[in-house]
């Protein structure tokens, strides 16, 4: 049982990370990645909205919506308490941390269409559905990987962009295009822990 | 019925709970407003022009109220605002500086002609992209007009061909001066001052083919001033308002009329 939660908790930052393998959220990841500090807010502030979101919207799907054969209202849904959790992480950080919420900025307001967010909520259920080992804690589980999986991938490519900073580059790679070639090749690098999860766990899923 | 009523008590339900979540969540996390800068933000103009160099009205009113800031700054407000918010903060009056946008350009469609027919994008960004635009002079205004689309208070005109700046209009927020593609606009206190109406940097003889009056870098207004205000830079002549008494010497000696005396 916590070999399988451990597994579903290393694939879910490795091998399936959303921003690297899954290419959802991409916006915050070349927004806000500019420096360490604002990267590790912002992760830390999607993954709580992420994992809020799957603890939510998991319960709502399983005993309002299926039941009741309204399970096309999923995305509208999941939506609506996004948006609704987004707001809260706002509300909380403006009166606790208010330089995070002033260095944050736009980015805030966007985790609510943050792709990645909406992304772990529906395919946990997916995923529930296709195995029915993978039930409220499992889908947690991966929802808090995914978080963190997201927090590797922006913390990673902070430190690499504050080192292209003081780089180098030719004129007409400044800016974006370097940005997206390192985004690229950070992500190929990540197809290198393919595998990893299941040798080292024994091949449990 | 159901199958459409549900679905929609379902949505509004949670919709309804989460709201309520949020109001309480507003209510118990309240971030004090500071009193002085909604207080101040009132009663600037709110034209987010940022002539102040902050960022928007809001900005400019958090910083007036921390004190990190001075009175006076916005120049669309004018004396009027500066004086309010200099009661609210209850510090005395800073001393209001009017300024105003002036146009370094005088190449109508007397003194300069065309070199092409445009037929491109109706504004001056894109014709000035095209050889630096139509006109013969690669340096002057356009006269497409980008100015005007900019003032909020209805200051510019295109007259014959030229950007006209109405001095009693302007408020001196510098949204023309960002957006000429020839930086032809400057921002100048108001007084009677000599100005340049040119802004070729060609020499001489490219000039004055270009326009009837272009500034050729003769250096006679230089010659002319008594107190060391002009410069003739890359061609061009330049006043240094803060020295300009307006004594208009330097327009009598200019034998290109490139200089005007504004008041």
């Amino acid at each position: 049982m916590i070999q399988s939660l451990v597994a579903i908790f290393l694939a879910s930052i490795l091998t399936e990370n959303y921003v690297l393998s899954k290419f959802l959220g991409v916006c915050p990841f070349l927004g806000v990645s500019k420096n360490v500090n604002t990267a590790t807010g912002m992760s830390v502030a999607v993954t709580f909205v992420m994992v809020l979101a799957t603890a939510v919207t998991w319960s709502i799907h399983m005993y309002i919506l299926e039941p009741n054969g309204f399970a096309y209202l999923q995305t509208i849904v999941f939506i609506l308490i996004i948006a609704a959790l987004v707001q809260l992480v706002e509300i909380v950080l403006k009166k606790y941390i208010p330089s995070l919420y002033s260095s944050l900025g736009i980015y805030l307001p966007l985790i609510t269409t943050n792709c990645a967010v909406l992304g772990v909520t529906m395919l946990v259920i997916e995923r529930g559905a296709a195995d029915a080992s993978f039930g409220y804690l499992q889908s947690l589980v991966n929802a808090f990987g995914s978080g963190v999986g997201f927090l590797v991938a922006m913390v990673l490519f902070a430190g690499i962009r504050e080192k292209m900073e003081h780089s180098d580059i030719p004129e007409t790679m400044k800016g974006l295009p370097i940005t997206l070639v390192a985004a690229a090749i950070v992500a190929v690098s990540f197809l290198g822990f393919q595998g990893i999860v299941d040798g080292m766990l024994g091949g449990v899923k | 019925m159901s199958e459409i009523m549900l679905p929609i008590i379902i949505v509004s339900v949670i919709g309804l709970i989460a709201g309520l979540g949020l109001a309480i969540a507003s209510i118990v996390m309240a971030v004090p407003k500071d009193e002085k800068a909604e207080q101040i933000e009132e009663i600037l103009p709110g034209a987010n022009c940022g002539a102040c160099g902050y960022s928007g009205c809001s900005g400019y009113a958090l910083a007036l109220s921390q004190g990190k800031a001075q009175p006076g700054l916005c120049s669309p407000g004018g004396e009027e605002v500066a004086k309010q918010t200099s009661e609210i903060l209850g510090v005395e009056g800073a001393e209001m500086v009017k300024k105003a946008a002036v146009v370094h350009c005088n190449g109508t469609c007397e003194n300069t002609k065309d070199s092409m027919i445009y037929q491109g994008i109706d504004s001056c960004l894109a014709a000035s992209l095209m050889y630096g635009g139509k006109g013969e002079c690669t340096y002057g205004c356009l006269g497409f007009g980008d100015c005007v689309k900019a003032c909020e208070f209805g200051g510019i005109s295109i007259v014959n061909g030229v950007s006209v700046i109405d001095m009693n209009k302007c408020k001196g927020c510098q949204a023309c001066k960002e957006v000429c593609p020839k930086n032809l606009i400057s921002i100048v206190e108001v007084k009677k001052q000599a100005i340049v109406r040119c802004s070729n940097h060609d020499k001489g003889a490219k000039a004055v083919k270009a326009c009837k009056v272009s500034c050729i870098g003769c250096m006679m207004c230089v010659k002319a001033c008594e107190f060391g205000a002009i410069k003739v830079e890359n061609f061009v002549a330049k006043v240094d308002s803060s020295k300009c008494t307006g004594c208009g010497e330097c327009v009598k000696v200019c034998k290109r009329n490139c200089i005007e005396i504004i008041e």
